[in-house]
Order: C-alpha cells, then sequence, then structure tokens
C-alpha cells in the first residue's frame, strides 16, 4: 500500500469511534502490541528526547526500501509512534521523503496532543525524513 | 479558620475560568503551582490603566503621567507591606524570580563573588536557582556546592552546616519546592549563613501564595517572587533586597529611568529602586499586581494555608488508595502541592486521559532535573490546589484517575 492509502485507512478507522475513551484504548492497544525496537538499538544516538518523554528510532535499508523499529517510554506516544511506522516503514525513501503526513491532523490526534507533547512525535518524523534522504543518496550510489 | 463552602463558591465567582469546559466537562484546574488563575479585580486593573490612565511613569508633568506613576507606585508599597520589608526603596520590580535571581547573579555576583569563592544551593531548586549560579561560578571560577536532601525531600540540615565555611559568599534556596512541596527552614538556613557572612537569596515563587512572609522576620538578604503565581499578571515579579546591600550593588541592566546624569564620559546612577530598573517597565501590570496583593489581603493568608492544607490532606488521603501509587515528597511542613508516581504508568499518558476527562495537572520534570534524578525518577504527576479549588475537585480528579489507572494498565 502507499504512504497515502495508509493514512486514509488510519483516518477510516478513528473515525469509527465515538468517544474519546475507545479511540485512546485503541492507541494504547497499539503502544502495548507494538514490536519494539531491540535492545541493543536503544541506544542513546538512536534517542528522541521529548520534554514528557523519549522516543528510540532505528532504521534499516534493505531491497530499496526504509524498514523503521522504535520504542516510547510513554504508552500512548508508543501507540501514535506505532501509527506513523505503519505509514512509513517499508516504503522506498523517494516516497517517504515527499510524503505529507496528515493524518495525525486528520483523525483529530494533534487536538488531542497539544504542541508540547507530540513535539518528540514530530521530531520523530523529521528523523524518519533524513534516514529516506541519507538512504536515497546511499541507493543512487550503489 | 478556613473558608465555608459558600465563601468558596463566591470566591469562584471572582474567577471565570473556572466556568471553562475542556473537552466537553467542567474544568478542574490543579496547575496553580505553575501558575494561577488571575480574578476579575485583577483583569479589571488593567483594563481600567489602558483606559484611563495609560502614560510613562516618574518623568511626564502631565496628569495621566502623575496618575500612572501613582498607581505604579501603590504596588511597590503593597508589595513592602506584604512582606514586610523596612523600606519601598527595597522592593525592585522585575519580570518574575528568574529574572530577580539573574539581577543578583549579574549585580551582586559582579561585586562580590570571586575565584575560590563558594555558593551553596540545595538538590530541589528550580533550573531557575541553579543555572545563573552556574554561569556566575563559570565566569568567576567560583564553585557551586549543592545541600543534599532525604528520601522526603527535606533538606539534611547537619550536611548544610558541613558546606558552609569563610569561603561561603551566598546561598540560595528555595522557600517551598515546586515539584515536591517541602517547606524549607529558611530562618535558620539564613541564620547560620550570615554566621560565616554569607548572603542568602529565598526563592520565593511558591511560597509568597501560600505563606506569610516576613522578610525582616526571616532575615534573608534577597527575596524574589513572581506575580503570576500569586494571582497576578504574568511577566511582573519583585526583588526584595536589603537597603545597604542593594546600595553596594552595580547596576543590572543600563538604560533609562536608571541613571541619574549621563554624558559621553560618565553616567551616574540614579538612587535605589530606579537604579535596578532599566527602561520603561510593564507598568500596567505592575499596577495590576496591586490588585491580586489586594485580593490576597482580603482573604487572609491564615486562612488560605489552613483551607489549602485541608484540601492536600484530602488529596493525599485520596490518591493513597490507588494501588501502586506513591507521593513524592512527604516533608513534615509542606504547601498544597501533592506530586506522585504511579507504578508502571508514564506521567504523560496519564496527563492526557486526565486532560481527556478535563482535569489539569503537571507532568514531568518540573524544572529541577537534577532533583528527579536524586530521587531515581524521570518526573512526577502533580496536583497543587489553590483556595479557589473543592473537595468535589479532587473526587473529581480520583474519578479520572481511576479510569486512566485502568485504561493504561
Amino acid at each position: 500500500m502507499s504512504i497515502e492509502e495508509i493514512q486514509e485507512q488510519i483516518i477510516d478507522e478513528m473515525d469509527l469511534f465515538e468517544d474519546w475513551t475507545d479511540k485512546y484504548e485503541y492507541i494504547i492497544e497499539l503502544g502495548k502490541s507494538l514490536k519494539t525496537i531491540a535492545e541493543d538499538k536503544k541506544i542513546d544516538s538512536n534517542k528522541i528526547k521529548g520534554c514528557q518523554s523519549n522516543v528510540w528510532l532505528d532504521a534499516n535499508f534493505t531491497d530499496g526500501k526504509v524498514a523503521f523499529t522504535a520504542d516510547s517510554d510513554a504508552l500512548i506516544v508508543k501507540g501514535l509512534v506505532s501509527l506513523v511506522l505503519k505509514v512509513f516503514s517499508n516504503q522506498t525513501p523517494q516516497d517517504i521523503i515527499n510524503a505529507n503526513l496528515d493524518f495525525i491532523e486528520k483523525t483529530g490526534l494533534s487536538q488531542h496532543l497539544a504542541q508540547t507533547r507530540s513535539n518528540g512525535l514530530l521530531s520523530m518524523v523529521k528523523q524518519i525524513k533524513f534516514y529516506a534522504m541519507a538512504y536515497s543518496v546511499q541507493g543512487t550510489k550503489s | 479558620m478556613p473558608f465555608t463552602e459558600i465563601e468558596i463558591q463566591k470566591i469562584r465567582e471572582d474567577f471565570p475560568v473556572l466556568l471553562e469546559k475542556v473537552n466537553g466537562k467542567p474544568l478542574v484546574y490543579f496547575d496553580n503551582a505553575a501558575t494561577t488563575q488571575k480574578p476579575k479585580q485583577v483583569v479589571a486593573a488593567i483594563e481600567s490603566y489602558y483606559y484611563s490612565s495609560n502614560a510613562n511613569i516618574h518623568r511626564g508633568i502631565h496628569h495621566l503621567a502623575e496618575k500612572a506613576t501613582a498607581s505604579f507606585e501603590a504596588t511597590r508599597k503593597a508589595l513592602k507591606e506584604f512582606i514586610n520589608a523596612a523600606h519601598e526603596e527595597e522592593i525592585i520590580f522585575t519580570r518574575g524570580v528568574t529574572e530577580g535571581i539573574n539581577l543578583v547573579a549579574n549585580s551582586f555576583g559582579k561585586a562580590f563573588i570571586h575565584k575560590g569563592d563558594e555558593i551553596i544551593i540545595s538538590t530541589m531548586e528550580h533550573h531557575s536557582n541553579i543555572v545563573p549560579w552556574q554561569m556566575l561560578c563559570e565566569e568567576k571560577g567560583a564553585i557551586l556546592k549543592v545541600i543534599p536532601i532525604t528520601d522526603a525531600g527535606e533538606i539534611i540540615f547537619e550536611e548544610y552546616l558541613k558546606l558552609l565555611s569563610p569561603n561561603t559568599k551566598l546561598v540560595a534556596v528555595v522557600h517551598a519546592s515546586n515539584a515536591l512541596g517541602t517547606i524549607n527552614p529558611v530562618a535558620e538556613i539564613i541564620q547560620h549563613a550570615h554566621a560565616v557572612g554569607a548572603k542568602v537569596l529565598i526563592d520565593g515563587a511558591q511560597s509568597a501564595s501560600h505563606l506569610e512572609i516576613d522578610v525582616q522576620a526571616m532575615d534573608c538578604d534577597f527575596f524574589a517572587i513572581s506575580a503570576h503565581k500569586l494571582y497576578g499578571p504574568t511577566g511582573v515579579g519583585i526583588l526584595y533586597g536589603k537597603k545597604a546591600l542593594l546600595e553596594a550593588m552595580p547596576p543590572y541592566q543600563g538604560g533609562g529611568e536608571m541613571i541619574k546624569e549621563v554624558t559621553f564620559e560618565k553616567t551616574t546612577y540614579n538612587e535605589l529602586p530606579y537604579k535596578f530598573e532599566a527602561g520603561t517597565p510593564n507598568i500596567a501590570d505592575v499596577i495590576a499586581f496591586k490588585a491580586a496583593i489586594d485580593y490576597i489581603n482580603k482573604l487572609g493568608k491564615k486562612a488560605i494555608a489552613a483551607y489549602e492544607h485541608e484540601l492536600l490532606t484530602y488529596a493525599t488521603a485520596q490518591l493513597l488508595t490507588i494501588e501502586g501509587l506513591k507521593i513524592i515528597g512527604t516533608a513534615q511542613h509542606k504547601v498544597s502541592v501533592a506530586s506522585f508516581v504511579i507504578e508502571g504508568i508514564h506521567h504523560q499518558d496519564l496527563a492526557i486521559i486526565l486532560d481527556q476527562q478535563g482535569i489539569a495537572i503537571r507532568t514531568g520534570h518540573h524544572c529541577t532535573q537534577p532533583l528527579m534524578h536524586r530521587l531515581g525518577i524521570l518526573g512526577t504527576s502533580r496536583a497543587s490546589f489553590s483556595f479557589y479549588n473543592t473537595k468535589a475537585e479532587i473526587d473529581a480528579l480520583m474519578v479520572a484517575l481511576n479510569k486512566a489507572v485502568k485504561m493504561l494498565r
């Protein structure tokens, strides 16, 4: 599926929830079931420091696609991280660079997660794009 | 005597924001240690200033200038009485506690701190009472020493005494901890510091709204306050300093107001307090600060403290009914701050779920990272109470908290 299609799917899924409790329970569930980053990758150089919580992000470039793994010490952030990975993981560097991440806005999650809290998440998206840029250069070389 | 329910309802009517709905639920505001809400009287004072007496102060000869100057100076007088300073000129207007501390670090520090001198702070300081001293120490080659605390969050007094020496030039400690609520024994701290010839700065950011402040009885050399934590506007505060000391200190910033005479060869400085008030100050908010002080005085600090203590005791008992909840900061004397951690639950998750239910608490390190490090935690959840809060709101917090715990476990 393309990045666009995955985002559409997430937006449709989120629309099904009528009250905030269900929505957050779903995100918490996603957080709990996220296949987390390997312990040896949970290092400072992979850490994205937020004011309230931290995110760890690692990337692997194989067969022209970037696979991401991540973790967070906070559960709701971890759930949101899981959604971000769903969108970006196993896509080509070019598609990642070109992608417009709008599902956070469209699902109303940005409204629930004020700037100060989602900062870590926004930094994570930035980091994902950096990885994609680095791999796209690597891709042209090989 | 603490307030009756009817009195609290009347007080709440003065704070329109308390009627706000958040995510469809009535707002429960328990982030008072970060900033307090403002009563109508404070907002009215700002409006009245701009609508009927806006003018620059201390210089103009016209009617409005005189009116504005009189109101501005009336705040200084009100604050002199509020903290029982000996002289009005000991009250310096600042942007808040942070600027007050920076003023002392830059001015007192410039003149009186030298290589090898020692500055003592405590483990529970806010970053704003750590970083200015670190900067000063780096610049001057002075040494920063830190008083250790117990697991309960109290200063270990014997350790403090051991740190004191003839090299100690300044002790800078918080009166009441923003993260833990601990009230420090400042009078004793000051007495011992003076015995070795050191000056003492007290960070009053958290104490001024809860406790009666008497700088003369306390005998501190500096005391810093922020208006916004005292039901007043943001961007205003005061630094109290003993007159002789302030007179001996060089100016902090140069500009208008702080001068007596300027030539290109030499400038002579104005007298206290203007020497430390360069530039046009935040006139409107200084004037409104008095409305906040009047409001607190009308309620009375004793009644406020008694009622807030009741809320804290009730909240602490309720919080402890949650399995795995631990209160962080169990000092014998506390202001109305209930900081806690819940086993297996991240504070950020808790804050998000509480916010969904209209409840505002503060989570994180509370700008006290070294303290969090000492306690071996990443942060806490903190509910801090004001006189406009109620037990019913604490009950609402408990319902929301139990729901959050159920969702997050």
